[in-house]
């Protein structure tokens, strides 16, 4: 009995940040497919999401209608940073835009610092800091609303890429630019577009995990790390593989700071990381690219 | 303006180098002197510094050439992404701090000991990881610099934990010990002079020109019989041992080494300073360790501003000179006869 309430708790912790690693690792994904390039600038739109919450919690009451502008906002400022930083390159290569992207995290964080300060913020949850009582363990509502705003979000987005028409040129755009250009996709646009769905997707997580965990300017850089190891392990570009790497990624953390060690936790993480990997370099749900000769 | 033909652009890694322009040709044609008029330049360093403070950056400055240098023979030569120079840099930096701590082995054996541990992991994580294309190195090493963090952190009866690694001897020769910034100097100096021939001399070798082939393209360089794994992995180990030599210098002229310096973030920073410098040209991480080392001392004055200028520097240069500032004489020559012509 005793081991089998520790085990849902344990699943129901991994679950709650999986799903935040599963958000961070979509945006991450979204920006890969359509430039081939690593956002390092991932993490600091989380951040940013958290951090203008708790600044907009002053002046409006409701909690979630802050956390909405906030992460509208953020959207925002990742399409102005696509069109500030990115558009302007001359060849916009994998690894430049690579590169860029560490210099807009740098900047993005700064920024963050300057503007939102450097004290840890937080707000209360959703539902306050109610719990529930659910199979004989004790969960934070907070964690509720985590897993149910992902979800919905998910959904959202699937919807998205499948059935509109702005989704479906950024599915073409991934597929074959050169294509996707010759039968009027507009490519530019389908970056632009990429960056602002990266951002609302990070900025989302970032507005439903500060409750829990307060938001600081410098966690970014730890939550991209997150968010591309789960991408990593799902599979890169892949939607569904940032929902499956989301996951097993905050299952692996959960049972292996609790089964083996905390401090180890980390280094657990990423040592199975590693493991996958080598045994499925596509990931667990990616295919792997076959390269025509 | 500058037109590339799509052959080129296709490619991440060769759409930064050009043809060179005849003007910097010429002043290739003798690295070797370069690199000997360069280093005896640098001999100066600590006569002519007006404190110590300006020798401990001197050091820090070739250290920091080293790992540079190391990194953009991967990086820009080789076309591979590592993201863990810093956690070889560590991995040595440790290695050789501990034997020396622990055990008490002399930093001159500590030295080949570092260079020797780091290319074994980075041996072991290159055989697996390198066998494949892509983004696949960057992703695992990127997991396996944040599991070295990691153990750097929490194996506290060994590295001293978030603490520091304490207690670590300087280079001695006999009883002369070298445990002053102007007494580390001349050490340093022949290290980073030896490093940086040690890599000029690889590029115009076999390796090197298989290297290039390889980074230029992977299929046609297995087409004409260059094993492109084996040339990704010894350079993947060369690199990652110079890295560990890096870190034993870096740790016995510190006397100190904490984990925090071997962050992921400061293996995401050296590929900044790699592409700033001039990725895939010789000279390029001489300039990308010099600013690396001297703008965060340089923005030290103004304090919380100071992350933000350094990122908008990035972004600058990475957005007008995306092939480094050791391509700018180029890049500004195409542009004036570009002028002229039309």
């Amino acid at each position: 009995m005793q081991t089998g309430s520790a085990f849902l708790q344990l699943v129901v912790a991994g679950i709650g940040t999986g799903s935040i690693y599963a958000l961070i690792a979509l945006g991450f994904n979204v920006v890969f497919k359509s430039t081939g390039a690593m956002n390092f600038a991932q993490g600091e739109w989380v951040v940013m999401g958290g951090m203008i919450a708790a600044l907009l919690i002053g002046s409006i009451s409701s909690v979630g209608l802050a956390c909405l502008i906030a992460v509208v906002l953020v959207g925002l400022f990742g399409l102005i940073s696509e069109r500030l930083v990115i558009w302007p390159l001359r060849q916009p290569t994998a690894l430049l835009i690579t590169l860029v992207s560490i210099g807009l995290a740098i900047c993005t964080r700064s920024l963050v610092m300057l503007v939102l300060g450097k004290k840890p913020v937080g707000y209360p949850g959703f539902s306050g800091s109610a719990t529930i009582s659910l199979g004989g363990i004790i969960v934070q509502a907070q964690t509720l609303w985590i897993v149910g705003i992902t979800l919905v979000f998910l959904v959202v987005m699937h919807v998205f890429f499948e059935r509109s028409m702005l989704g479906k040129a950024l599915r073409a755009a991934a597929a074959d630019r050169e294509a996707a250009a010759i039968v009027g996709v507009k490519v530019e646009t389908t970056i632009l577009v990429s960056f602002g769905i990266a951002a609302f997707a990070g900025a989302l997580a970032g507005a439903i995990i500060t409750p829990l965990t307060l938001a600081s300017y410098d966690q970014g850089a730890m939550f991209g790390f997150k968010g591309f190891s789960a991408a990593m392990l799902g599979g890169v570009g892949s939607l569904p593989g940032a929902v499956v790497g989301g996951l097993a990624l905050g299952l692996l953390e959960a049972f292996g700071s609790f089964y083996i060690s905390s401090d180890f936790k980390d280094a657990i993480a990423f040592a199975v990381l590693l493991l996958i990997l080598f045994v499925r370099p596509a990931g667990l749900l990616g295919r792997a690219d076959i390269v025509k000769v | 303006m500058t037109s590339v033909s799509p052959a080129q652009s296709a490619d991440a890694f060769s759409a930064a180098r050009s043809p060179a322009a005849t003007s910097v040709s010429r002043w290739r044609a003798w690295p070797h002197l370069w690199l000997a008029v360069v280093w005896l330049a640098l001999l100066a360093v600590p006569f002519v510094a007006p404190n110590a403070y300006v020798v401990s950056l001197a050091n820090m400055a070739l250290i920091n050439l080293i790992l540079v240098a190391s990194l953009n023979l991967l990086m820009g030569y080789a076309g591979q992404i590592s993201l863990s120079h810093a956690g070889f840099f560590g991995l040595g930096a440790y290695a050789s701090g501990v034997l020396n701590v622990k055990l008490g082995v002399t930093p001159w054996l500590g030295l080949p000991a570092a260079a020797l541990i780091s290319a074994a992991a980075a041996w072991v994580i290159g055989l697996p990881a390198l066998r494949l294309r892509g983004h696949y190195l960057s992703m695992a090493t990127l997991g396996w610099n944040a599991i070295l963090v990691v153990l750097f952190n929490q194996l506290v009866n060994l590295t001293g934990g978030p603490n520091g690694l304490l207690g670590v001897q300087p280079f001695a020769l006999g009883g002369f010990k070298l445990d002053t910034e102007a007494r580390a100097f001349p050490l340093v100096w022949l290290v980073s002079l030896l490093v940086m021939l040690a890599i000029l001399n690889l590029l115009r070798s076999r390796v090197g020109r298989a290297l290039r082939a390889v980074a230029t393209n992977e299929l046609g360089a297995d087409a004409v019989g260059i094993d492109s794994f084996r040339t990704k992995l010894v350079v993947f180990v060369l690199s990652a041992a110079m890295a560990g030599i890096a870190g034993s210098l870096y740790v016995h002229v510190n006397q100190y080494a904490s984990p925090e310096t071997f962050g992921v973030a400061t293996s995401i920073l050296l590929i900044v300073v790699v592409a700033i410098g001039g990725s895939g040209t010789f000279w390029g991480p001489l300039l990308g360790a010099l600013m690396y080392t001297a703008l965060p001392q340089i923005l030290l004055d103004y304090e919380d501003a100071e992350l933000m200028l350094f990122g908008l520097g990035m972004l600058i240069v990475l957005i007008v000179f995306p092939g480094g500032l050791a391509r700018v004489p180029q890049a500004l020559a195409r542009v004036f006869t570009a002028r002229r012509r039309s």
